[in-house]
């Protein structure tokens, strides 16, 4: 798999650390929802970084998307979110994965559970069961901080009708206002909002390694099959 | 020629000319490096070992006997074959001389190993000579777990992976047995200043 | 908990540099405890000179990576079978 050229076509923040880098990435063969790419910024001096970053945007979709969570202390992020331009070229190399993909071509329900940045690649596989008309039941269960931690806050509400459902649970929120989910995703919240084991969900997890062990256990707690779910882990952080 | 990054940097800075060895960059902060996870150590079950090249037990300490021996502050630069390298930090550690004071050897090597399975090799010779400590004080705090806390081992003048964490012991061997990276591909002995990093180094 | 590893997904886009499968949907059987499952979900250890790969089960270590500029240095005698789905080339 060799590294791509990819050049920034736009930049969409999202939240206060998230941003949306629109990409046109040359020699793109096309990607299935779920999948990640590996990014590699070389400075001039030759010295390199290199991170894995999940895919946003459907297959099929005009261009590239990847949403970036910047981690004040990393090394590729800062310069992704917040010095990236229009543009800005870098290396890209992907798509990578096969196991943490949801192609759409069963009617099975699909149960998302997303931990902070972990709903990307969940938004990828939420837009692609809109832009192609899957009738299969989707409910994504995505767990952040605040309200405004929330990623694609707009997108969602835009995405959610009566077979593709999105819960927030919020772990920080101080506002009273909030009326809705508050605290961690666990077994009782996956119970009420999932569907029963028996109906064998396609079950996908991806955020901090240990939000997705927490969620992975709970769900073959409650019966779910190990192999029916799918995880990603994203490190101490989140990416 | 990969595609370059306008303005992209990284978290390093650049260094001084001759303060640090060939292929290094200075860090600002302390990266954590871990082939797992860490361990969860608790004193009462500590113990460090030194086992002779007969396999009998030639010395050995619980924590307190440990924490009673002379210990010494150390100023030391610190070099890691991924290329950081951090100057004047300040550790607290026993002497590897004081520990192997007594100890009667005709070992020429060391293998030092850890909790959680990790091992690496060295001359002993190379953790003498007021060259080695198990360190168990960094910065003047307690050595954190994710830097090797309860105590790591600290050989300053080679790379920093031969700076064991979460040290537990030091196996005396006449033949040399390559450790956890020595053995996939890292070099054997790991000079910095000779930019020792891999096999063909 | 061990917050730090990623698993079989981050480290596929290195792996691919070597393997011509791809590595999420192969699985592994552990030759320290015998436990088969999925590479997608082994732990993986990757701030470190090396990656490592570890059983999800035991901890066990199954494969060490190193990679220089000038080659590659793979360990991989914790695995003790490897399977791939037909179909899987990269």
């Amino acid at each position: 798999m060799r590294w791509l050229e990819a050049t920034v076509a736009e930049t969409v923040p999202e939240t206060a650390r998230t941003v949306t880098l629109r990409l046109d990435v040359g020699d793109w063969r096309g990607h299935r929802a779920g999948q990640h790419v590996d990014v590699r910024l070389t400075a001039e001096d030759g010295y390199a970084a290199q991170r894995s970053y999940s895919i946003a945007s459907p297959p099929g979709a005009d261009r590239v998307e990847l949403t970036v969570e910047r981690i004040d202390d990393g090394e590729v992020s800062p310069w992704l979110t917040t010095d990236a331009d229009v543009g800005d070229q870098f290396e890209l190399r992907g798509p990578i994965g096969g196991w943490f993909v949801w192609d759409g071509d069963d009617t099975t329900p699909v149960l998302l559970v997303g931990g902070g940045s972990g709903v990307v690649p969940l938004m990828a596989m939420l837009r692609h069961h809109a832009a192609s008309g899957s009738t299969a039941a989707m409910h994504l269960v995505y767990s952040a901080r605040t309200l405004g931690d929330v990623i694609y806050r707009q997108g969602l509400e835009a995405l959610a009708s009566p077979h593709r459902a999105v819960t927030l649970t919020l772990t920080r929120e101080s506002s009273p206002d909030w009326g809705g989910h508050r605290g961690r995703v666990d077994a009782d919240l996956l119970a009420d909002l999932g569907w029963p084991p028996s109906v064998r969900p396609h079950c996908y997890v991806c955020g901090p390694t240990p939000f997705v062990e927490v969620v992975a256990d709970a769900l073959v707690g409650l019966g779910h099959e190990p192999a029916r779910v799918r995880t990603e882990r994203f490190g101490p952080t989140g990416g | 020629m990969p595609i370059v990054s306008r303005g992209f940097q990284g978290r390093r800075r650049q260094p001084g000319a001759g303060l640090v060895p060939p292929g290094q960059y200075l860090v600002d902060d302390f990266p954590v490096l871990s082939a797992g996870p860490t361990p969860d150590i608790r004193l009462e079950d500590w113990d460090f070992t030194i086992v002779d090249e007969t396999g009998g037990v030639a010395a050995r300490w619980t924590w307190q006997e440990f924490r009673s021996l002379p210990a010494e502050e150390v100023t030391v630069d610190i070099h890691c074959v991924t290329k950081w390298s951090k100057l004047g930090t300040r550790w607290e550690g026993v002497a590897v001389d004081t520990l192997l004071e007594g100890v009667d050897t005709a070992a020429e090597f060391a293998v030092a190993f850890s909790d959680g399975g990790y091992t690496t090799n060295l001359p002993l010779e190379d953790l003498l000579g007021g060259r080695a400590w198990v360190a168990f004080g960094f910065e003047g705090e307690d050595l954190e777990p994710e830097h090797g806390g309860p105590a790591r081992l600290l050989v300053p003048h080679l790379y920093f992976w031969k700076s064991a964490k979460w040290v537990r012991g030091l196996r005396l061997a006449e033949q040399d047995e390559p450790g956890f990276w020595e053995s996939v591909g890292y070099h054997n002995y790991g000079d910095p200043w000779r930019e020792q990093r891999y096999w063909d180094d | 908990m061990d917050t730090s590893p990623l698993d079989g997904n981050g480290i596929a886009g290195a792996l691919g540099e070597l393997f011509a499968f791809d590595v999420t949907m192969a699985a592994t059987t552990c030759a320290h405890c015998r436990h088969t499952q999925p590479m997608a979900d082994l732990r993986a250890y990757v701030r470190a000179p090396g990656i490592v790969l570890r059983c999800a089960s035991c901890g066990g270590v199954q494969l060490r990576l190193v990679q220089s500029t000038e080659r590659a240095w793979l360990d991989v005698r914790g695995i003790q079978m490897l399977q791939v789905p037909a179909g899987t080339t990269v």
